[in-house]
């Protein structure tokens, strides 16, 4: 039934390379989020300023254009940088898949550190008065007891990030990964069937979406265990 | 280093000037138009009759969980080919705008904005306080009239911070109107690199205009939210946290 003129099988290999794109960017991306919001919430001006001009202007430029510029300049930097240390020109080639996670967690990384901001805010200053009076130091702190409630109140925040990141790994098919709208768009050309592989492809991110969607919403009622609720 | 910026910026300008003045474009009509179908979207969403929310249910769903640029494609490549297949099409008056990517790129922009929209409204119409509607029942006002006097001002005055990110999301959505070969400000910047390969002057200088354009917007949004709740004596000044999103 899935054979789609025997592309069957190219439609969910482009599924799986999806699946890789979203889970490669999600670390990245939360190291990132987690740096800019600690930048944010930062003593010194200059980094409080560096992290808020990171959301300014990821927020303004569209992710399609962060993508390009990464792609294609990514490609000439590196090059320039193997001269300078090489001495001679080189050709090098950034694999279009790893310019596409870098460029998805250099976007979503803005948006996760306002998620992760908001979190660090919502945890009660008495608890951390109170670690300070234990004589914790800072990084104590961080670790034993912002991070594990930082994911309570992060979650929701992220479940939406993540809905976001599936839907944005499309745009990586316009510098040739080989991901699902990719494998639709070749069907689609060499087959003269655009309406049906579009439809699949439609029909297989929403399924990812929707799955994606569950499992959040699995992780936040676990997250929030033991949690009195009104 | 910047004179390749200058000889970008002085022998393309004009691809710019028109890429941004068509980016503005393609975000007029597709704020004022998705607004449009956005309002009813909502309205039916939020009623109690499980077959009036089921259809704007679907339509939203559909629309905010798969990809802009699959639904792009869909339309452009997808619909596109089915009309072109109708039987004589292509010697009809139409056929110079059924074959032109603009129609389909402004189409596909307008349903996807209305359904990110309807779901702001949704949660705005639910946000009203419900005291208040009892209270317009309650002085014999019909549903209609509810709607009009509280329920509309009401829900604007909610959504409005949302709103205004919404509209940053169209205007970044529209990039994607160049990968079906439309020279809106990315699809000019593009070009510009096919052209000198340059591509770190032409792509930053297309996103230094995006965000002007993202700063004027929410600068005049920011007035307008004044406007809305200046009945509201509040000196309260609640920022919003950028949301991630986008319609992509």
């Amino acid at each position: 039934m899935f054979d789609l003129y025997g592309r069957g099988w190219q439609m969910l290999e482009g599924g799986l390379v999806t699946v890789q794109l979203c889970l490669t960017v999600l670390p990245f991306m939360i190291i990132l989020g987690l740096l800019g919001a600690s930048a944010k919430l930062s003593r010194y001006k200059a980094l409080r300023i560096i992290g808020e001009s990171y959301t300014v202007i990821i927020r303004g430029i569209p992710e399609l254009l962060v993508i390009l510029l990464i792609y294609f300049g990514g490609t000439i930097a590196i090059q320039n940088l193997a001269e300078l240390i090489g001495g001679e020109a080189v050709r090098v080639d950034i694999p279009a898949f790893w310019s596409g996670v870098a460029a998805l967690a250099l976007v979503q990384g803005a948006f996760a550190s306002e998620v992760f901001r908001a979190a660090m805010q919502s945890i009660p200053l008495g608890q951390i008065e109170a670690a300070t009076a234990c004589g914790m130091t800072p990084t104590q702190i961080f670790i034993r007891i912002k991070l594990p409630q930082l994911w309570r109140f992060a979650l929701p925040g992220l479940n939406n990030l993540f809905q976001v990141l599936i839907k944005d790994t499309a745009l990586i098919s316009v510098v040739g990964v080989e991901e699902v709208l990719r494998k639709a768009a070749v069907g689609a050309g060499t087959e003269k069937a655009p309406f049906t592989f579009y439809l699949v492809a439609m029909a297989m991110f929403l399924a990812f979406t929707t799955v994606s969607l569950f499992v959040f919403n699995r992780l936040e009622k676990r997250a929030s265990r033991g949690i009195a609720r009104a | 280093m910047f004179e390749d910026l200058i000889y970008v910026l002085t022998k393309y300008d004009s691809w710019l000037w028109q890429g941004f003045l068509l980016t503005l474009q393609l975000l007029a009509v597709s704020v004022v138009f998705g607004t449009l179908i956005a309002i009813p979207l909502a309205v039916a969403r939020v009623s109690k009759l499980i077959w009036v929310q089921a259809l704007p249910f679907a339509f939203i769903y559909v629309f905010r969980g798969t990809p802009l640029i699959a639904q792009l494609f869909m339309m452009y490549y997808g619909c596109g080919q089915l009309i072109a297949n109708i039987e004589g099409i292509q010697d009809h008056w139409s056929w110079t705008y059924l074959r032109d990517p603009y129609w389909y790129c402004l189409l596909t922009f307008v349903l996807n904005t209305a359904a990110y929209m309807a779901e702001i409204m949704r949660g705005g119409i639910q946000n009203v306080p419900n005291g208040e509607i009892e209270a317009a029942r309650a002085c014999g006002m019909a549903p209609a009239t509810i709607y009009r006097r509280i329920i509309f001002p009401r829900m604007w005055q909610i959504i409005w911070p949302a709103y205004t990110n919404d509209v940053i999301f169209t205007l970044k959505a529209t990039s994607l109107a160049s990968t079906v070969t439309m020279m809106e400000l990315t699809g000019a910047a593009r070009k510009i690199v096919a052209r000198t390969a340059l591509p770190y002057e032409a792509f930053i200088s297309a996103g230094v205009i995006y965000l002007i354009i993202v700063y004027v917007l929410t600068f005049g949004f920011k007035g307008i939210e004044k406007h809305l709740r200046r009945n509201e004596n509040r000196k309260e000044n609640k920022s919003v946290p950028a949301k991630a999103g986008g319609h992509i």
